[in-house]
């Protein structure tokens, strides 16, 4: 059975040689800086905490562009950190590959490791945010991210190696969501509304379904953004969660971020979060900076 | 139907979409105009902009055979009137590549057979907004006019 990397790499490889689109063309790095968004927690393109409906990468309708990402995020008593490549073909799909490390800062939690990866696909719908400034339609996408955890480390002493022991149904689930995003140039404003159905608790990295609810639920999440200058961009993002288990009041995630684009190859985006107060064991709410470097064409 | 007159209605459906596509913006007062510098500041991004595709080798080549004179003086009178200046954009010039006798050359018919990529609309994009990054003009007063200038992508991208 191949894992998600492997079905996430065979479909690159065929989605990069249909048609026309292998042999010949380098990326033409042709989109407006800062077009593509950074890269979020999960993956793919978009802000922070939540998927845009822009397609990754520097490639106009006629190429590609792809990029690698690096985020660290850490509160007072955690760390996570999410690391993966994205590729947008033809500024119309998106793929993306992920993995998300959580870890315990605080004792008895500090050796508590959650991993999981993440596959996901974006498809450009509808509209286009950065030339249709004259219509008040956004750009639409329509996504899916397919989410598989591993076993979970540093609580041997309780006997626990799988999320399911922690009250979720399944190790593994798949998002899926819709996106509108509007660039208003004229206000130096950029909005996003997205749309996700999803069973994932915390986003997937304590399981997916839970003994308080198991069923898909659909969550907002909002992004608004000022577009300071050419490469500077500062906004807001909030991000709502099920409530799936019920060892963990699941809160929803906000943060304040600001994200530079010196070039076409590189962009930092660097926050302020608050992801509320994870699991039972641990009332504090928590929060924290969270630093993203991307790095493509 | 005869074939001259379907031609000919086909021409005509085609012009008036033409137009429809490519109604002038309208403005409630001139805050991009002044924002710009009003006529010197336009003149000096029209310059800067001009040097800058030249030098760009997305698009120098599409620019090869232009008089870049002309199409200095046009573009600051269609920026003048994008920006809501007190310009009314004719196209009436004579130039090398035309018949000299002042035909009106809106966005549609000067791009018509030059086949523009999105990558070429955006490079042409970007040099004038490092024009206006260079004469200091407010990001906010660059996104304004730029908001008015991407609809115009829908006639000049044509491949």
């Amino acid at each position: 059975m191949t894992t998600p990397t492997q079905l996430a790499a065979t479909l690159l490889a065929l989605a990069l040689c249909a048609g026309s689109a292998c042999a010949q063309t380098a990326p033409d790095m042709g989109k407006f800086l800062a077009t593509g968004g950074v890269s979020q927690l999960e993956g793919g393109g978009g802000g922070g905490l939540t998927p845009w409906a822009l397609i990754t990468g520097y490639g106009t309708r006629d190429s590609y562009g792809g990029n690698a990402h690096a985020t660290r995020v850490k509160t007072q008593d955690y760390a996570l950190a999410s690391y993966g490549v994205a590729v947008g073909l033809f500024d119309r799909v998106e793929l993306s590959l992920a993995k998300q490390e959580f870890s315990g800062r605080l004792a008895p939690l500090n050796q508590l490791t959650l991993r999981q990866e993440i596959v996901g696909i974006k498809l450009k719908v509808a509209g286009d945010a950065v030339y249709e400034q004259d219509s008040a339609l956004p750009q639409v996408a329509v996504g899916a991210m397919y989410k598989r955890d591993h076993a979970v480390g540093g609580l041997g002493a309780l006997g626990v190696t799988s999320v399911r022991q922690l009250g979720a149904k399944r190790d593994r689930g798949t998002d899926y969501y819709v996106a509108a995003t509007k660039i208003l140039f004229a206000q130096s404003l950029l909005l996003n509304g997205t749309l996700r159905a999803t069973k994932a608790n915390q986003m997937g990295l304590l399981g997916f379904g839970g003994d308080k609810h198991d069923g898909y639920q659909v969550m907002p999440e909002i992004s608004a953004a000022y577009l300071v200058n050419r490469k500077l961009v500062a906004g807001v993002e909030y991000r709502r969660k099920p409530r799936n288990l019920g060892v963990d009041n699941e809160k929803s995630y906000y943060d304040a971020f600001v994200a530079y684009f010196p070039t076409k190859h590189v962009s930092v985006t660097a926050a302020y979060v608050e992801l509320g107060d994870i699991t039972v064991f641990n009332t504090r709410r928590q929060h924290g900076l969270y630093l993203s470097l991307q790095a493509g064409f | 139907m005869k074939l001259k007159t379907l031609l000919a209605s086909l021409a005509l459906s085609m012009m008036a979409a033409a137009v429809m596509a490519q109604q002038a913006p309208t403005f409630s007062d001139d805050a991009t105009y002044q924002g710009l510098g009003g006529k010197d500041g336009v003149a000096r991004i029209s310059q800067s902009f001009v040097a800058y595709v030249q030098k760009d080798p997305r698009i120098a080549e599409a620019f090869k055979d232009f008089d870049m004179a002309q199409l200095d003086a046009r573009l600051q009178a269609f920026l003048c009137e994008y920006s809501g200046g007190p310009c009314k954009y004719t196209g009436q010039f004579k130039d090398k590549t035309m018949d000299g006798k002042g035909t009106v050359r809106d966005m549609t018919t000067v791009h018509a057979d030059m086949k523009s990529t999105n990558l070429q609309f955006n490079a042409v994009t970007e040099c004038l907004q490092q024009a206006m990054v260079d004469a200091g003009v407010a990001p906010a007063i660059q996104w304004k006019l730029i908001a008015k200038l991407a609809p115009l992508q829908r006639v000049i991208v044509t491949q």
